[in-house]
């Protein structure tokens, strides 16, 4: 009895979750047959289409936005894997001056919330010339001092033996952490590298202060100008977030136990 | 950690500078340049186009009086105070439901985190669809003979910022969900055999074995998400269609900061100073989580 209650409240919420999303694919292939404010409301569309996929692709220049989207998540992803992935090991295995200041520094750095420090970052990448351009919306994320210090704690859990071994027939820095301690990292640097990637493919608010050229919008902005443009036919505004969202459920479908694994190694712990 | 210092190669002093390079070059020119800049920014009158005075603390008296700053501050507090207790508690229900090995459990775990992966841009769209005077909830409602006219959930004051609020819970309820669920698996099970010989049923089981496990994480989970939700833009400004609503009446904070911030007519001085405001209140709860955590993690 309580395992057919469990179900039944597990499907109600799995219809609160998946009901928007079922609604939106199943208004993106409502033709112009189908009444979209008919009572009862209709799930399977009467005239079914695949045309305003069309209309959207023709009258948004979709690909040009994903290829902007898919050019800042490179550079984000590439940045974080190196970045945080060196100074991480520094971090966590190499001595020298002032370790703990430059660790308490990422610390701090950590600890400021982007939204409170978004103009003065606005008028920073605008007097480098970067202002409209994919390179000034990349920069500022392109190591995240959170990933710093998960890739620090990674290197941590290394066992020291294992590079001094290699120390002591005298392999030099570089070669310890490429050979020795980065392949022993790499599930932390996946999740490192997914974790960038959403982040960038999904940032709003950053995009829509740096850039000002249509040409150079990331998917994100150019979506939201689909409210503006499309605000009379929800069929082309489904249709336009189903394009939008393949990518990233593609993304989630093939690395999902990265997604799961990775909230977990956030350092969360009850 | 002292035992890398005895090693039989020396490193040159150097060397570990060359790999925090990168990193270290970010972060103090993309974070703390900046963030010294908004605190120096926060006491001028700057503009956009000019670097402006010192003028003391006037941007905080201005903002003191400042109608739209106390209209953010409202909105952005009543998310907080809203949307967090549903945040610590709804995803702890959902999952001791998901909690399980079965096939069945672990598609409905994927269901639910799907919509963490969204952008808030998709995610507004897709409800704006839904919360319009002619959206499918309307229509439900109609149908139902619930209502005769349909409700402004994107017009009016208090329906759109409940709106947003029921969009930021839906998305975000998958990622606490998953946090749950690693908190859940640390709870000895023999807590759960005791009870269950104890006579007590799967609700009594969830309140005096699951509730007190996590409670930590639950804790951890209201820190979290008063961050988060302090800082709602996307949400609130696609469901607004950017305006934040009929004269402002759904502005954040965030909103408030762009508004102030961007454009030709830019304030960056005022706007430096709603900015540290925020970092106050959000640098104090941040602190907190991190020093949580550590406490949680020595555990």
């Amino acid at each position: 009895m309580t395992r057919f209650f469990r179900y039944v409240i597990l499907l109600g919420f799995f219809l609160l979750l998946a009901g928007p999303l079922i609604w939106q694919l199943s208004l993106s292939f409502k033709g112009i047959g189908d009444d979209l404010y008919a009572q009862p409301p209709q799930i399977i569309p009467s005239d079914p289409t695949i045309r305003n996929y069309g209309d959207v692709l023709d009258r948004v220049p979709v690909f040009r936005y994903v290829l902007n989207s898919v050019i800042v998540a490179l550079i984000v992803v590439g940045g974080n894997i190196v970045g945080a992935t060196l100074a991480g090991y520094a971090l966590a295995r190499l001595t020298f001056r002032f370790r703990g200041l430059v660790t308490a520094l990422f610390v701090v750095a950590l600890l400021v919330p982007i939204e409170a420090i978004i103009i003065a970052q606005f008028l920073l990448v605008r007097s480098s010339g970067l202002a409209d351009t994919l390179l000034g919306v990349a920069l500022p994320t392109c190591v995240a001092a959170l990933n710093v210090l998960l890739m620090r704690n990674a290197f941590q859990g290394i066992p020291m033996e294992l590079e001094e071994a290699a120390r002591i027939d005298g392999a030099g820095v570089w070669q310890r952490f490429w050979h020795i301690c980065a392949p022993q990292v790499r599930g932390v640097m996946t999740v490192v590298a997914i974790f960038s990637f959403v982040g960038a493919w999904n940032d709003f608010l950053w995009p829509l202060i740096v850039l000002s050229g249509e040409e150079n919008y990331t998917l994100t902005l150019g979506l939201n100008r689909l409210r503006g443009t499309f605000i009379s036919d929800p069929r082309l505004v489904a249709a336009g977030t189903i394009i939008a969202l393949a990518p990233i459920l593609a993304v989630f479908a093939m690395l999902q136990r990265y997604f799961f694994k990775g909230l977990q190694a956030g350092g969360i712990k009850g | 950690m002292t035992s890398a210092s005895i090693g039989r190669t020396h490193d040159r002093w150097w060397a570990p500078w060359l790999f925090l390079a990168p990193a270290l070059a970010v972060v103090v020119v993309f974070i703390l340049f900046p963030f010294t800049n908004t605190l120096a920014l926060s006491v001028t009158d700057a503009t956009l186009l000019k670097p402006g005075q010192f003028i003391g603390a006037d941007n905080f008296v201005r903002l003191w009086s400042d109608e739209r700053f106390r209209i953010a501050m409202i909105n952005s507090t009543l998310y907080v105070i809203c949307v967090v207790p549903v945040m610590i508690a709804a995803p702890l229900v959902l999952a001791a439901l998901v909690n399980g090995t079965t096939r069945i459990l672990g598609f409905f775990r994927t269901a639910f985190y799907l919509p963490v992966v969204m952008s808030s841009v998709i995610v507004g769209l897709i409800w704006t669809n839904l919360l319009d005077q002619r959206g499918l909830i309307n229509q439900l409602l109609g149908w139902l003979g619930a209502i005769d006219t349909p409700i402004g959930f994107l017009s009016d004051r208090w329906l759109t910022l409940i709106s947003a609020m029921v969009v930021t819970v839906w998305t975000g309820l998958g990622y606490y969900m998953v946090i749950y669920l690693a908190a859940m698996a640390n709870i000895d099970r023999s807590l759960y055999e005791a009870a269950a010989i104890d006579g007590a049923g799967p609700i009594r089981q969830f309140l005096h074995v699951t509730v007190p496990g996590v409670r930590s994480t639950s804790a951890l989970i209201g820190l979290f998400s008063s961050v988060s939700a302090f800082r709602v833009f996307g949400e609130v400004y696609v469901l607004t269609g950017g305006t934040g609503g009929t004269g402002g009446q759904n502005t954040t904070i965030t909103m408030l900061i762009q508004q102030e911030g961007t454009g030709l007519q830019a304030q960056t001085g005022y706007a430096g100073a709603i900015s540290m405001v925020m970092f106050v209140v959000l640098g104090g709860l941040l602190a907190a989580q991190l020093w949580f955590q550590n406490r949680g993690g020595d555990k």
